[in-house]
């Protein structure tokens, strides 16, 4: 993976290369270069992923189909992308919904926050604290902490089976409404499975407050984006919040992310009041805190998260902090929708005209754009998926920029480890980036040369 | 057999959902890893090994520089398992094949399209040769760990060649053509229980085409829905964008 030129003794010339970061989801690469004298000379986050045209593949394409596309996005995130896509549609097509679907559609964003929450801190970052290199050798050595973990994400699996029928891709959302809802049972089986989960995420909890010593200490003051609301802890509605910047509106999105190219890693970046913007749960965290449940709270006080806070590695504890939160927030959805009673419900009858709509949702590595324009017919003909993990890579190159020389001295393999740390902690979804380029080192030649063709 | 097999993980373009549902088997992944060695599941592990015998490749073909890396899989692969639509019937991605290359580099990337290299999206098997397929958007997770147990046992593993109609049918589902709607499980490769029927919705046909799938037949059923061509054509290019079908 990492090819390194050693050498003992005297200062020499240090050389991380990490071609395709592992445990994370997507394609990335790490590139720094140390002189002998301690200058860094390259110091770049490069995304080589394949592109893959989603807001083209949307033009032409029916209402109800569109959600089902951009789902394809991401395996990890396909509720949320669904959930954005739907409320672009709805906005776009004056399509109301009922009170029972928007805490359906709650409930299935905690699902997939769940999900993806303790996929990445299990699977993907835990290792690193633990000082292995995957999850398959803790299983062994820390057996009793593994089968918590698997047994916590078992049940979010089935959260999102019994809220959206299958844990990727659902089939039961549709513009307006559901096609299919869970039954009481369903959620009365799924409050018994929250429930009972409480004591693994309490450990999850504990295991990682243990482990606080081994994260990294970094702080670099930045833009935190996330949505907000007056009336919840933001996931699936709200307007866009900054800690820099007053509120927009979602319809307004452009004037935040405001995408632009640079060529030397060309995945589309993004920058509103700062050099660069962080979003993602630490983001959410530091705008919302205050409405966090009460065992949420506090867990962030026992993980040592306070608002604020501006080290990027912390990201991973806040996702656990609104791991708790989700459970606990879930628990009294599902408490309101059996008091009020399940009814099955038409979704929403639809007419057709021609619009321009915007949704926001909040999925687990932060806020997600869809915004859609359609013709009368009701088939898109213009797109635009503005994907967390794109306004992050801004972010982790100037996280990495700000790091690096405080590193220059260390090893090599510590360089690599702390750096494929930082970038984990974004939990990047790099499938998710649809505009992305391919720049891997001694390409960039190449490029020019495809460029004259 | 007297060392483990070892195995490894590649993607292309994709949504890495399909490595997704094997993480999702949770235990029995663990079960699963028993009898095998992972020497290259970048989603999950550091290690990164080159010595593999059995590798599962997820997702489309969509650059030059893909398909030589593939082959380079192939060639040192003994067995060569592609997972999920994309990788074995080229899926969403295939999409993009309708439209002008000018219009979907444009659309997406303005005016720096050229810098970004691709091709239309295809299947692994237009590349190179595929051992087993476990098709679906996403994999099914069972399915997944009954085709890796028969190919660690050295057997071909088999997938249903009837429609997803037989399967829907023991599921209880209103037909989606009694109601006026349009399904395509009377083309596709069972297999998945019929689970899109059954959560509400209809067959998209990302298992593929069922050996034997009377084409014509279906374009005429699909036709008498009163949708028009359109909406069929939608349809039947969704995940069969690569197949007969969309002619």
């Amino acid at each position: 993976m990492a090819k390194k030129a050693q050498s003992k003794a005297e200062p020499a010339a240090k050389r991380v290369d990490v071609h395709y970061l592992t445990r994370v989801e997507g394609h990335g690469n790490i590139v720094v270069e140390i002189e002998a004298d301690g200058r860094v000379s390259a110091c770049r986050w490069e995304v080589p992923e394949a592109p893959r045209f989603f807001e083209a593949m949307l033009i032409g394409r029916d209402y109800r189909d569109v959600h089902h596309i951009v789902s394809r996005i991401c395996g990890i995130c396909s509720i949320g992308h669904q959930l954005a896509s739907l409320q672009a549609t709805e906005d776009a097509l004056d399509i109301r919904v009922s009170e029972q679907t928007l805490l359906l559609r709650r409930l299935a964003t905690h699902g997939e926050n769940l999900q993806s929450h303790l996929l990445h801190i299990a699977y993907l970052v835990l290792p690193d604290l633990m000082g292995v290199d995957s999850v398959i050798p803790l299983a062994e050595t820390h057996k009793e902490a593994v089968l918590k973990l698997v047994a916590a994400r078992r049940m979010s699996n089935e959260f999102c089976r019994l809220v959206c029928g299958r844990t990727t891709h659902p089939q039961r959302m549709t513009p307006g409404g559901w096609m299919k809802i869970p039954t009481p049972e369903d959620l009365t089986l799924l409050r018994r499975l929250l429930v009972e989960s409480v004591p693994n995420l309490n450990f999850a909890v504990d295991l990682v407050a243990s482990l606080a010593g081994k994260i990294p200490a970094f702080e670099r003051k930045t833009e935190y984006v996330a949505l907000v609301s007056p009336t919840d802890y933001a996931l699936y509605w709200g307007e866009i919040g900054s800690n820099l910047d007053e509120r927009h509106p979602v319809r307004d999105y452009k004037s935040v992310t405001r995408e632009y190219c640079v060529p030397q890693s060309t995945a589309k970046w993004t920058k509103n009041m700062a050099e660069s913007y962080m979003v993602g749960a630490l983001a959410r965290f530091n705008l919302n805190a205050e409405k966090l449940t009460p065992g949420a709270a506090a867990a962030a006080e026992k993980l040592g998260l306070k608002k604020g806070c501006t080290n990027p590695f912390m990201n991973t504890v806040a996702q656990l902090v609104e791991c708790v939160h989700s459970v606990e927030d879930s628990l009294a959805i599902i408490d309101m929708l059996l008091a009020r009673g399940l009814r099955e419900e038409e979704p929403t009858p639809v007419r057709l005209k021609a619009g321009k709509g915007a949704g926001a949702v909040e999925v687990p590595r932060g806020i997600l754009f869809h915004a859609y324009e359609y013709d009368d017919k009701g088939r898109i003909f213009a797109a635009d998926c503005v994907i967390p993990t794109n306004q992050n890579h801004a972010n982790i190159q100037k996280d990495m920029e700000a790091l690096v020389p405080v590193l220059a001295d260390r090893p090599e393999a510590e360089i690599e480890l702390i750096l494929s740390m930082l970038v984990r902690a974004y939990d990047p979804c790099i499938s998710c980036s649809t505009h992305t380029l391919d720049l891997r080192p001694g390409q960039e030649k190449k490029l020019v040369r495809f460029v004259r063709k | 057999m007297t060392a483990k097999p070892k195995i490894a993980f590649f993607d292309f373009a994709g949504c890495e959902g399909d490595q997704l549902q094997v993480a999702n088997l949770e235990e029995r992944l663990l079960d699963i890893l028993g009898h095998v060695e992972v020497v290259n599941f970048r989603e999950v592990a550091t290690r990164s090994g080159q010595d593999y015998d059995i590798a599962f490749v997820e997702g489309s073909i969509t650059r030059p520089a893909d398909a030589e890396r593939l082959k380079q899989i192939r060639s040192q692969a003994k067995i060569l398992v592609a997972l999920g639509a994309c990788a074995c019937i080229g899926g969403v991605n295939c999409l993009k094949n309708f439209m002008s290359e000018n219009v979907y580099r444009e659309e997406v990337y303005g005016a720096s399209a050229r810098w970004y290299p691709t091709a239309p999206a295809r299947p692994l098997k237009a590349v190179v040769q595929v051992d087993a397929e476990v098709p679906g958007c996403p994999v099914d997770a069972a399915e997944f760990a009954r085709v890796v147990k028969e190919v660690l046992l050295g057997k071909t593993p088999w997938l249903p060649d009837w429609p997803v109609c037989v399967e829907c049918k023991l599921a209880g589902n209103i037909c989606r053509f009694e109601m006026g709607r349009m399904c395509l499980g009377i083309i596709t490769r069972a297999g998945c229980g019929a689970c899109c029927v059954t959560e509400g919705a209809h067959c998209w046909g990302c298992r593929g085409l069922v050996p034997g799938a009377n084409l014509d037949s279906a374009r005429i059923v699909l036709d008498r829905t009163g949708h028009d061509r359109k909406a069929v054509q939608d349809l039947l290019r969704f995940y069969l964008g690569d197949t007969a079908a969309t002619l």
